[in-house]
């Protein structure tokens, strides 16, 4: 045999044996550049840490798991062209991601049209509701966080509220849902203020707000460096209204870009992630949450932050599906992550049915407190 | 009153970046003729390039001057590697490759710097001044500043010194200056110097107040860009009154308008101003030769 | 037999969207086929506007936003079919093109950018800001086109991904051929006349501001209707359609691959919408490489890339 029949004959053998190699490709498409890149990027860091992690102790039911990962920098028609891309030629069994609601309602429409079950690490409502066959979501919606915030104002005796919001689709989404559940909870917008997330100085919008009457809290949906600009104009302006922050802002970061001392007594709705430490004993999230922070803290020496966690607990249901599903094919897989039933994760525990593929209530949702540059439960 | 006069501070505040930006995209078209879309990564490698020595426990003085160091020389750089060997190119390519320029530095920041937003302590504290019932924060009145002294120290270098006077006769007329013996060449590379060393101050005054992370460039260059037209391309005073003047249009529509419009004014503003005045509130006059 | 550049390029793309499957491994690359053909009608327009005319745009997205808008909301407010959704955007960036064209196209190089650079912003504003209308910046879902069906019916089976491919491949050549036809009209001369010297043109009697307003009302349709065709494949659109960074994407692309001819900017066009998913495996290096070539083009390769290579191959062939 010649050298060259040699190694073409070795390549057939190669390909031969390569479906042999029992493998199940999980898919991904997250913003982890962008304007959303603050929540995109510790979901790509946790999807690759959990898959090291999943194939470390041996794979799901003995096989191993490779992830495609894509970054589509928060842009829709990007996301489209990867979940295409993942699901007709990577050939994925499911697809976890969709960092804002425009890229998971791009990447919902392909997974839907061919069948793929798709996790999306989104807010809006929209994306679960109506229920689609094949869409799941981790986070709580922002509606839900507009009410536990508006929940806690009620129990404070607040009912006059002024809403600052980012402009970007996280603050524009969770500001319209504030104002639709308002008069539900008996609470009247009095003031709606906007900002870009580009912006450098917010005490503009927030003047108006000091300066309209009768204002008894403060909301603000929005993540990133301008909330963080946004708090500190708060303080610079010797303000004192109680200020409701979003979970959007739920990691150390915020707290350490503001300054301490700028967000002391800052309420929010978040996960149960970041009061790791103070969970009682016995509470059913705190296997996943303290795993996942170690983990996490100890490999990207960054504090975890919610969007981290969403990703987290969308890869634990995927898997955990994977290994109850009678085949690691789509609907199979699909079937099985519509029965999970109450498993835990950091952000809540997850209970899908047929008409439900959000998995999530209240409950879940805790309210923090900052309280000496630390979070703590308000509750 | 004490409203009007906290918008009016929030608007020098933020207007005293956009003109940081836009007299530095003064000097470079004075001495090329290009627009340096890039400009803003200078403001975000200032304060950056600081965060990273202040983190790694050099004294904030001496992280800022070697920040303005670094980036102006990166500015050397670019007009040497990318500018220089583009001479004569249309606008449009001009265009392209100082907003390729911009996407690199972003994506090579990214890379050494990482994702994360960063910020380091002002420089006088973070205690509110008062005044009227309104406040300012003191690294603010540093932003106001700085803008105020480099656009004095533009315009004595422009009008008194000769090194200064070769700038503007190189932008009125390459050609007529290199036969008066002008080093064109080297007028280009000081330029650039000096334009990425504004850039860079621009940040080390903001980044306290403003925060910074590897994307924060483009939209300071925009402002600054409108800000500059506004004002007239290639004047001083121009950039400096175009800068603030948007910085404060933002603010008084946020307050007293709609804060979800702030920016649209701004831009009308633009448009119509142009409209009565095509080359902006104090640009030079051209004439097209044939 | 010798064929007119006009011809030739109309042959090269028809050869390029009928053969191309037949290399296609796999559905997806029908996806970036098709994007690549919607991309290319775009810069189609920018070819008419700045290679021809001469005049620059950074704000052409706001035109692709009006498209696309056009297709998700006409089609839910006042129930008129996609196709005719298409016809209306088209319209209405003909018409606010005459409105924003005539005060603004007197102003020359970079002030006409800034202005130009405005309009995108305040269209991309309106879409993100209006929220009852337009549903935000979370984006809006579009109604389907129905044609697929309707070829279906006809005994014509095309997967989604095929269809789109060939019709916006269709809609390309089309798109090309009535540019090519305006380039050889009285027309197309006046505008290229333009280009060269604006007081020359004069001299010989063009009416210069009328040239530069037909232009950019031109380019406006094509760019809105390349935003119709993203809008109605995609089935949902995102205010980030008309961004300022898309704008800068179109004359990007035109420009490397060559602003002057028809077949340059589409080049260019394919270039650039491949680039990226050629970097996926490298997605940390994305934007510094795409930074780089932007420079590199521009400085090596002034008339872009397809004169360039073409250049290159003939000197050889000499």
């Amino acid at each position: 045999m010649t050298p060259t029949k040699a190694i073409i004959a070795g390549l057939f053998v190669l390909a031969g044996a390569l479906p042999a190699v029992a493998e199940i490709r999980i898919g991904a498409s997250v913003s982890a550049t962008g304007p959303a890149g603050a929540l995109g990027d510790p979901e790509a860091k946790t999807l690759e840490m959990l898959i090291e992690e999943v194939n470390g102790k041996g794979g799901i039911n003995g096989e191993t798991v490779t992830l495609v990962l894509y970054d589509d920098a928060g842009d829709p028609n990007k996301a489209r062209t990867f979940a295409t891309r993942l699901i007709e030629d990577d050939e994925v069994v499911a697809i976890i991601g969709g960092t804002t609601t425009g890229t998971s309602m791009s990447i919902l429409a392909v997974a839907e049209d061919a069948g793929i079950p798709f996790i999306s690490l989104a807010g809006a409502i929209d994306i679960i509701d109506p229920v689609k066959p094949y869409t799941f979501k981790t986070p709580h919606t922002d509606r839900m966080g507009c009410q536990k915030i508006f929940a806690d104002m009620q129990a404070r005796g607040f009912a006059k509220v002024a809403i600052i919001a980012s402009t970007d689709g996280f603050g524009a989404s969770m500001q319209a849902q504030c104002k639709l559940v308002a008069p539900e909870m008996g609470m009247e917008i009095v003031a709606d203020e906007t900002y870009d997330p580009k912006d450098s100085d917010m005490t503009a919008q927030l003047t108006k707000i000091r300066g309209t009457e009768g204002v008894q809290a403060i909301v603000n949906p929005g993540f990133g460096q301008s909330a963080a600009v946004l708090a500190r104009n708060y303080r610079q302006l010797g303000m004192d209204i109680p200020f409701y922050a979003s979970h959007g802002v739920a990691s150390q970061g915020y707290i350490d870009l503001a300054g301490a001392e700028a967000v002391e007594g800052f309420r929010l709705p978040g996960t149960a992630l970041l009061v790791a430490e103070l969970l009682a004993d016995g509470d059913v999230q705190k296997p996943a949450v303290t795993a996942y922070k170690a983990a996490f803290e100890g490999k990207f020496a960054t504090p975890v932050s919610t969007f981290g966690g969403y990703a987290h607990d969308g890869f634990m249901i995927l898997s955990d599906a994977i290994a109850r599903a009678t085949a690691a094919e789509p609907a199979a897989i699909r079937d099985a992550i519509e029965a999970t039933t109450g498993l835990a994760g950091t952000t809540g525990v997850y209970t899908y049915s047929a008409t439900d593929h959000l998995g999530l209530d209240l409950s879940a949702f805790r309210l923090l407190e900052i309280r000496g540059g630390a979070w703590t439960l308000a509750e | 009153m004490s409203e009007l006069i906290q918008f009016l501070f929030s608007g020098v505040t933020v207007g005293a970046v956009y003109a940081l930006v836009a007299l530095g995209f003064t000097i470079i078209y004075n001495a090329s003729d290009v627009v340096n879309f890039a400009q803003g990564e200078f403001v975000m490698l200032g304060g950056m390039i600081t965060w990273f020595a202040h983190e790694a426990g050099l004294p904030l003085p001496l992280a800022a001057l070697i920040a303005i160091v670094l980036t102006s020389a990166l500015g050397v750089a670019m007009n040497k590697l990318a500018i220089e060997p583009a001479r004569g190119a249309p606008v449009v390519s001009l265009i392209i490759i100082t907003i390729g320029a911009s996407i690199f530095i972003q994506g090579t920041a990214q890379l050494v710097f990482g994702k994360q937003i960063h910020t380091f302590p002002a420089f006088s504290g973070d205690t509110p001044i008062h005044v009227g019932g309104a406040t300012i924060l003191p690294q603010s009145l540093w932003m106001i500043a700085g803008a105020l002294a480099v656009f004095l120290a533009l315009w004595l270098f422009f009008s008194r010194t000769l090194l200064g006077r070769a700038v503007m006769a190189t932008a009125n007329n390459r050609l007529a200056a290199q036969l008066v013996g002008i080093n064109t060449n080297f007028v280009m590379t000081l330029s650039f110097a000096l334009s990425a060393a504004i850039g860079a101050l621009g940040g080390v005054l903001a980044t306290p107040v403003t925060l910074t992370a590897y994307g924060v460039g483009i939209g300071f260059a925009l402002k600054g860009f409108a800000g500059a037209m506004l004002g007239g391309m290639g004047n001083p005073k121009g950039a400096l009154l175009g800068g603030f003047l948007i910085g404060l249009i933002e603010a008084l529509t946020a307050g007293y308008l709609s804060s979800q419009y702030k920016d649209a004014v701004a831009f009308v503003v633009i448009l119509l101003v142009l409209f009565f005045l095509p080359q902006g509130l104090f640009g030079r006059k051209t004439t097209d030769r044939v | 037999m010798k064929l007119t550049p006009k011809s030739a390029t109309l042959l090269v793309l028809a050869v390029l969207v009928a053969l191309s499957p037949l290399f296609f491994p796999s559905g997806y690359y029908y996806r970036v086929g098709a994007l690549i053909f919607v991309n290319g009608i775009a810069v189609t327009g920018i070819v008419i506007l700045t290679g021809w005319a001469g005049q620059i745009s950074l704000g052409h997205a706001g035109f692709a936003g009006i498209g696309a808008y056009a297709c998700a909301l006409a089609p839910a407010h006042w129930s008129l079919h996609p196709a005719l959704a298409v016809v209306l955007g088209a319209a209405i960036s003909a018409l606010l093109a005459w409105l924003v064209g005539r005060p603004i196209l007197r102003l020359r190089g970079y002030y006409l950018g800034v202005a130009t650079l405005g309009f995108g912003i305040l269209v991309s504003m309106v879409l993100n800001n209006e929220r009852d209308l337009t549903r935000g910046p979370d984006g809006i879902e579009v109604p389907e086109l129905g044609l697929r069906a309707l070829l279906k019916g006809w005994g014509l089976d095309l997967s989604n991904g095929q269809f789109w491919y060939f019709f916006c491949g269709l809609c390309l050549i089309a798109g090309a051929w009535l540019a090519l036809n305006l380039y050889n009209s009285p027309t197309g001369r006046a505008l290229r006349a333009l280009h060269g010297s604006e007081v020359a043109a004069r001299t010989v009697g063009v009416d210069l501001a009328r040239m530069k307003l037909q232009a950019f009302m031109i380019s406006a349709v094509y760019a809105s209707v390349s935003g119709s065709l993203l809008a109605l494949q995609n089935k949902f659109i995102t205010p980030d359609v008309a961004g300022f960074m898309h704008s800068i994407e179109m004359v990007t692309m035109a420009v490397l691959g060559g602003v002057g001819s028809v077949l340059g900017a589409i080049f260019g066009a394919g270039a650039l919408t491949l680039l990226p998913q050629a970097l996926t495996v490298f997605a940390e290096y994305e934007q510094m490489v795409l930074g780089l070539v932007m420079m590199l083009v521009m400085i090596f390769l002034r008339e872009g890339l397809l004169p360039s290579i073409l250049r290159k191959l003939r000197g050889r062939g000499e």
